[in-house]
């Protein structure tokens, strides 16, 4: 396939934004018909290299060629006219408009200057989508109904419907259950065939080497490694490069590491992590939400890490969240230290010590406008006033005690908490609950958006908060993580719990059958 | 710096601190926009005083500005909290006129000068509530409601005054609009505007009150998991807008020595102006009662010097609208690049 000259070659390009200079001389050739892996932690310029071959960003710096021509990308529609199309990890597409018209949005099959509706705009759609795999998907339906897979297909289809040579794939697989993401590398797999190119954004390693020809590592904005073969390198090599150092992950070691008793099976499980003693700090009895999960009962006790561990749309998000009072249960009970939390209150969780950091940091927990002082004592306000009255100096000291005790960077909760790495931003929403004084911490996927290298650190954190007694229910799409930092693992497979164990009884393997079949494999 | 860019080398420092020149650490710290605004006012003050010298700066004038700038400034105090929150408040102007007719009914003036004050206060509040109740636990969007509110407050004023003016009887209320009243110079109305505005800044920036507001529109789910009651404060926050207007009717019956059911005609539209020019942000989150103020401020001044060099109104919409575009535009870059 790799003829010369590639069919996309980036040398040198170079961007700054106000005070950061987010690609520094960065090189990158893509051939036709290959897979080329783009990987690098949050902030190593990946997403600003994809808005430049986009034609969203101007580089300052650097030259683009497109088939050994030298191309401007002045526009979005001028990389699409090239051939260039994106899909972006926050899908771009409008939930009130039907598949077909978010297909051909932008390039609608026009008569006069009129937007044609309906049958041919419906019949093309429907032709891509089986092309796709997807053939349910009903070209006339709203977007906004449906799933986020499938709304993943039509931000495929809808590049598919330009006469495309390059594909950009932003973390495709992040919203997607396994059968889905084979789904999408059969789909790879097939325009690659067709000579198309395919840039692919992925954290995870696993999938670079099922599917990956070659691999560009990004690290501060400079391409630290260019075109290496994906399925020959290394892993420790690659994270090296990614990091620096050779981690990948580091869990801290469990106070109980060292005892071992089997797992209860009623969720209520019998004493098997040291620390872990005294009567539960959470319980819940018999909660079920209809249609999302059915009635669940689990308890944590004071120093315990319970884990959820399931698949997207197994219900774990929606339980943290019904458990926290955001989401109104239709059967069973909530208990702190033994008595009832009135069902669907946020307030009253809170006051009787419940704190959720939740799944989605930006939109659910953070004021992004505001410093991280006033992020951390958000809760607490009533702590820091006298008759509504806040005294700010208090505030300001409380806060950064709170802060510096999870060593958050930098170390001046005055500044905006928009400016802080993924990593900090979650310490700063520990922050505000270690404040708080809670006694059940609710982890709805605490590392999502972190870096590989910031998570070890925020295991340690949410393990010493453990062993300071605070007890921690703890949900993540990540077997590995939920394996590694929890004392107890419930594994939920379509809003039922399938299996409970202790997490050193489990591995990897073990868990991914248990969420796929149901059925405890022995 | 002697590197001009080097890569962060922490992933936790991705923003690196690039020192701004000594000049502009000042300005920074004193916060450009309030200053800007301060330079605009200056600058129209200049212009009045070289168009018009003589009436411009007369003692008369400037007390007529200010007595003006009072009502609509009382209002947008209220309105900036409602923005702040990420609501608005349409109905303003509305709950204005119909608290200024209601005060000066006959009925109510023969409760004298406490009847037309608590009448004000109450009929602003009353309307405050309603309107809160709707969107904060009724569930309507913030715009419909106080849309709603706009139409039947006027209808109500128009059906109590029949649309006459209700001429004001009560000595104690004329006499606050009388020059004898003045402290030191300054029109009682004046006085009650700047009392609003330091308790409205306290309020905003040092209290809970104000925090859970900013939060609110910051991030209302953030807030309401954070354990904040975000519809029992948006409740509270249209109930002080409604106050507030309340506050506003009062001193325009003082004013004009009446009630009529056309009074603060588009004072929605003035306050929403005055508060986004100020900066506070339309999407909510952020709300400064410094800027809304000098934004009234800036306004009453340039009707005032359009209508001493005789330019007619339609001039100063005209005006006014680039004034507003110009100063948002101005805002975006200064936002950007801070």
């Amino acid at each position: 396939m790799a003829t010369e000259p590639p069919l996309l070659s980036m040398s040198g390009i170079t961007k700054s934004f106000p005070g950061v200079r987010a690609l520094d001389g960065v090189d990158l050739a893509v051939q036709a018909g290959e897979v080329h892996c783009l990987l690098g932690q949050n902030g190593a310029g990946k997403s600003t290299l994809i808005k430049v071959l986009a034609g969203a960003h101007q580089p300052d710096d650097g030259v683009i060629r497109w088939q050994g021509d030298p191309v401007t990308l002045r526009s979005p529609i001028a990389a699409m006219r090239l051939g260039i199309a994106t899909i972006y990890q926050e899908l771009d597409l409008v939930e009130h408009l039907s598949v077909a018209e978010n297909v051909h949005l932008g390039h609608e099959p026009t008569v006069a200057g009129f937007v044609v509706r309906g049958r041919a705009a419906r019949a093309s759609t429907g032709a891509l989508l089986r092309r796709l795999g997807h053939a349910e998907i009903e070209p006339a339906r709203l977007v906004g109904e449906l799933s986020a897979a499938q709304q993943q297909i039509v931000s495929m289809a809808r590049a598919l419907s330009h006469d495309v040579r390059l594909i950009v794939m932003d973390e495709p697989s992040a919203a997607l259950d396994p059968d889905e993401v084979d789904n999408l590398f059969r789909i790879v797999g097939d325009l690659t065939a067709d000579g198309v190119a395919v840039v692919y954004i992925s954290h995870r390693l696993e999938e670079i080497r099922r599917i990956g020809d070659r691999v560009t590592v990004l690290k501060d904005g400079r391409a630290v490694a260019g075109g290496l073969p994906a399925k020959a390198t290394p892993t420790r090599e690659v994270v090296a490069l990614m990091t620096g150092r050779n981690v990948e992950y580091v869990f801290p070691a469990r106070p109980s590491d060292g005892a071992a008793a089997p797992g209860g099976a009623g969720g209520t499980g019998a004493g098997d992590a040291g620390d872990a003693v005294g009567p539960p700090v959470l319980e819940v009895r018999g909660l079920a939400r209809d249609g999302e999960f059915a009635p669940l009962d689990l308890s944590v006790r004071p120093g315990e890490i319970v884990g959820l561990a399931g698949l997207v749309g197994s219900g774990r998000s929606e339980i943290l969240e019904t458990i926290y009072g955001a989401r109104k249960p239709t059967a069973g009970e909530v208990l702190v230290e033994g008595r009832a939390l009135r069902p669907g209150s946020v307030r009253a969780a809170v006051r009787a010590g419940l704190g959720l950091a939740p799944e989605e940091r930006k939109a659910q927990a953070l004021l992004m406008l505001e410093s991280v002082t006033r992020n951390v004592s958000v809760s607490s306000m009533s702590r820091f006033s006298r008759g509504g009255w806040i005294d700010r100096r208090a505030e300001r000291g409380a806060a950064r005690a709170a802060t510096r005790e999870l060593s958050l960077r930098p170390d001046n909760p005055s500044v905006p908490v928009r400016t802080l790495s993924g990593g900090n931003q979650q310490k700063a929403v520990l922050a505000r609950w270690l404040l708080r004084g809670c006694r059940v911490l609710l982890l709805d996927e605490p590392t999502r958006g972190v870096d590989v290298g910031a998570r070890a650190e925020l295991y340690a954190v949410v393990r010493r908060l453990a062993d300071e007694g605070l007890a921690v229910l703890l949900v993540s799409s990540e077997v590995p993580e939920v394996l590694g930092l929890a004392d107890r693992v419930l594994v939920l497979r379509e809003g039922r719990v399938v299996h409970t164990a202790p997490a050193r009884e489990l591995d990897e393997h073990r868990v991914l059958d248990l969420v796929m079949e149901g059925s405890p494999a022995s | 710096m002697t590197q001009p860019v080097s890569p962060p080398r922490d992933s936790t420092d991705k923003v690196p601190q690039i020192p701004l020149p000594a000049w502009r650490t000042v300005l920074a710290r004193a916060d450009v926009r309030t200053l800007s605004l301060v330079g605009v006012l200056a600058a129209l003050i200049v212009i009045g005083g070289l168009t018009r010298p003589d009436e411009f700066l007369d003692t008369r004038n400037l007390q007529l500005v200010l007595t003006q700038a009072s009502v609509i400034g009382v209002v947008t105090v209220g309105m900036t909290f409602v923005i702040t929150s990420g609501g608005i408040d349409l109905s303003v102007g509305a709950i204005v006129a119909l608290a200024s007719v209601w005060a000066t009914t006959v009925a109510t003036q023969e409760y004298g000068f406490a009847g037309i004050l608590f009448t004000a206060m109450i009929v602003g509040v009353g309307c405050g509530l309603v309107n809160g109740l709707l969107i904060a636990y009724g569930g309507m969007v913030p715009f419909i409601a106080t849309l709603a509110m706009l139409a039947s407050a006027r209808g109500l004023a128009l059906q109590i005054t029949d649309g006459r003016t209700q001429i004001v009887t009560v000595d104690g209320v004329l006499d606050l609009g009388e020059r004898d009243a003045y402290v030191l110079g300054v029109p009682p109305l004046v006085i009650v505007f700047a009392i609003v505005t330091v308790i409205g800044w306290l309020v905003l920036n040092r209290t809970t009150f104000g925090r859970r507001t900013v939060a609110v529109g910051g991030n209302a789910e953030a807030a309401r998991l954070a354990g904040i009651d975000v519809r029992r404060q948006r409740l509270y926050l249209y109930l002080l807008s409604g106050l507030c207007c309340g506050i506003a009717a009062f001193l325009l019956i003082i004013l004009s020595g009446s009630g009529q059911n056309t009074n603060g005609n588009l004072y929605e539209l003035d306050a929403i102006a005055a508060a986004i020019i100020g900066g506070t942000l339309l999407t909510g989150g952020r709300g400064t009662i410094t800027g809304s103020v000098l934004g009234v401020l800036i306004f009453t001044t340039i009707t005032n010097i359009f209508a001493l060099n005789n330019l007619q109104s339609d001039v100063q919409q005209i005006a006014k609208g680039a004034i507003i575009v110009a100063a948002v535009l101005v805002q975006r870059r200064t936002a950007s690049t801070t």
